[in-house]
């Protein structure tokens, strides 16, 4: 029953965002760069709940947003998949109660996103300046990200309950 | 206390069943994730405009919309107030640049309305045949942007107005500023508008100064750069000269866009010895990132 509550306090979570992301968030360009509030969010989400969890969250999202956008269905949906799996795993191994596990996943998720993208996209034959996505969106986009990490990571801790550790894998397990 | 190289023997590797399951399970779900993203992706990029998979996204953004529509309505007062305090800042140096602008206009629209008035007498004359054109022969559907573009990758818009106010692919779509692009998938309430500066976007130009045709498409560099293809030499182009839509017919193919609906000033014009044709960039007067509402441009004759 909790297990329940929470998959769909995360989904509604994730499609607000999504819906906000598409609607209103990709619209605010500072810079050359928009902010990922998608992104930042599933980040937060599968460091709270775990890779299982991510994973679910990223294609949900994706799917919203591809369907919102009317774009190639799927393309969002394996990225977002994809993030939301390696940041959970990172979040229940390595990352496990550190305090910079969140700004370390963004920093890392964000320009992982947008090489993926690029890479995807541009195997799919869409009209796509390297230039402007990896150089001249990427740093404002970034930054904007890692502003938003620390209370977006704080409201999905406070909002989703986080998995114990002791229900989380052992296999890998770094000191220091 | 156990040393590198000591002889103690390691204990045998337990098993954990409930943890095997969990890596097992997890690694499924992912895995299944993927493959459903990928099944998704290839049986949209091989779909037809009016397929299955088409129908069911349509069906998804039609739900999708009263969402985004009250997301957009409940940021707009504060991205109102941002853009208000925002323009603030430039309102000087604004306001001085468009008195100058006005001060030109003015005296341009004089000589205009004086040419104007003699092109009508001399059509009288000589009983000129006018092709279709903008705005005559078109009627407008009013649409609020509902999506832009979501990322860098994506040149296209979604719109509120669908098939059920006759918009049609095809159409082309424009502010009252200029060209934006044109329809390319529509559903009952909602199109999808893929812009300029699209790859896949090319508009038969003229260089209003100049007299000379082209083709304008997206420039190499990405971004909202137009450029001007297939000018021929000859043509004198200056910076500064507008472009229009030349509305011209190609072999049995009328041009989408009719003629007369502006698309940007000349910025930038180059030519070597090798190059065939001029190389023009062109600033357009629509700005891609700031369109939140756009007129679609129907035929009169076609019906909702």
């Amino acid at each position: 029953m909790t297990a329940a509550l929470d998959a769909g306090k995360g989904a509604l979570l994730v499609f607000c965002v999504a819906v906000l992301q598409v609607s209103v968030l990709t619209t605010l360009e500072l810079g050359a760069g928009a902010p990922d509030l998608l992104l930042v969010t599933l980040v937060a989400v599968a460091l709270v709940r775990g890779p299982l969890y991510g994973a679910g969250a990223g294609f949900f999202a994706g799917l919203v947003v591809d369907v919102a956008t009317l774009q190639t269905l799927g393309v969002t949906s394996l990225l977002l998949t994809l993030v939301g799996y390696w940041i959970g795993r990172y979040g229940e191994t390595t990352a496990r109660e550190r305090r910079h596990a969140p700004l370390l996943s963004v920093l890392v998720a964000t320009p992982a996103f947008a090489l993926g993208a690029f890479a995807l996209h541009f195997m799919l034959g869409d009209g796509v300046s390297a230039r402007v996505v990896l150089l001249e969106a990427l740093v404002p986009t970034l930054a904007l990200n890692l502003l938003l990490t620390r209370p977006v990571y704080a409201a999905c801790r406070r909002l989703l309950r986080p998995v114990e550790l002791a229900d989380r894998a052992r296999e890998v397990r770094l000191l220091g | 206390m156990a040393v590198l190289g000591s002889p103690v023997q390691r204990a045998a590797p337990q098993k954990f069943p409930s943890r095997n399951g969990t890596v097992l399970k997890r690694r499924v779900v992912v895995g299944v994730l993927v493959l459903l993203s990928l099944l998704m992706t290839t049986l949209y990029f091989r779909d037809p405009p009016n397929g299955g998979m088409h129908a069911v996204q349509d069906a998804g953004a039609t739900v999708l919309r009263p969402f985004q529509v009250a997301a957009e309505r409940v940021v707009r007062p504060f991205r109102d107030a941002y853009g208000y305090f925002s323009g603030l800042v430039h309102a000087k140096s604004e306001a001085e640049r468009l008195l100058a602008e006005n001060e030109r206009l003015r005296q341009e629209a004089t000589q205009y309305r004086s040419a104007w008035e003699e092109n009508k007498t001399l059509r009288e004359y000589v009983d000129y045949r006018a092709p279709k054109g903008y705005p005559a022969d078109l009627r407008s559907v009013a649409a609020a942007v509902i999506t832009a573009p979501f990322s860098q990758y994506e040149q296209q818009l979604v719109i509120s107005a669908g098939s059920g106010a006759g918009v049609r692919v095809g159409d082309p779509v424009a502010t009252p500023a200029g060209l934006v692009g044109r329809v390319t998938e529509v559903s009952e309430g909602t199109a999808q508008v893929t812009l300029l500066t699209d790859r896949s976007t090319a508009v038969s130009a003229e260089v209003l100064e100049a007299g000379a045709v082209g083709l304008v498409k997206s420039g190499r560099s990405g971004g909202d750069t137009l450029v001007v293809d297939l000018v021929k030499k000859k043509f004198v182009v200056d910076r500064g000269d507008r472009i229009i839509t030349a509305g011209s017919r190609v072999g049995e193919l009328p041009s989408i866009y009719p003629r007369g609906i502006p698309i940007g000033e000349v910025t930038f014009v180059n030519q070597s010895d090798t190059d065939v044709h001029k190389r023009i960039q062109i600033e357009p007067y629509v700005d891609f990132d700031e369109v939140d509402s756009v007129i679609v441009l129907v035929p009169k004759e076609r019906r909702p």
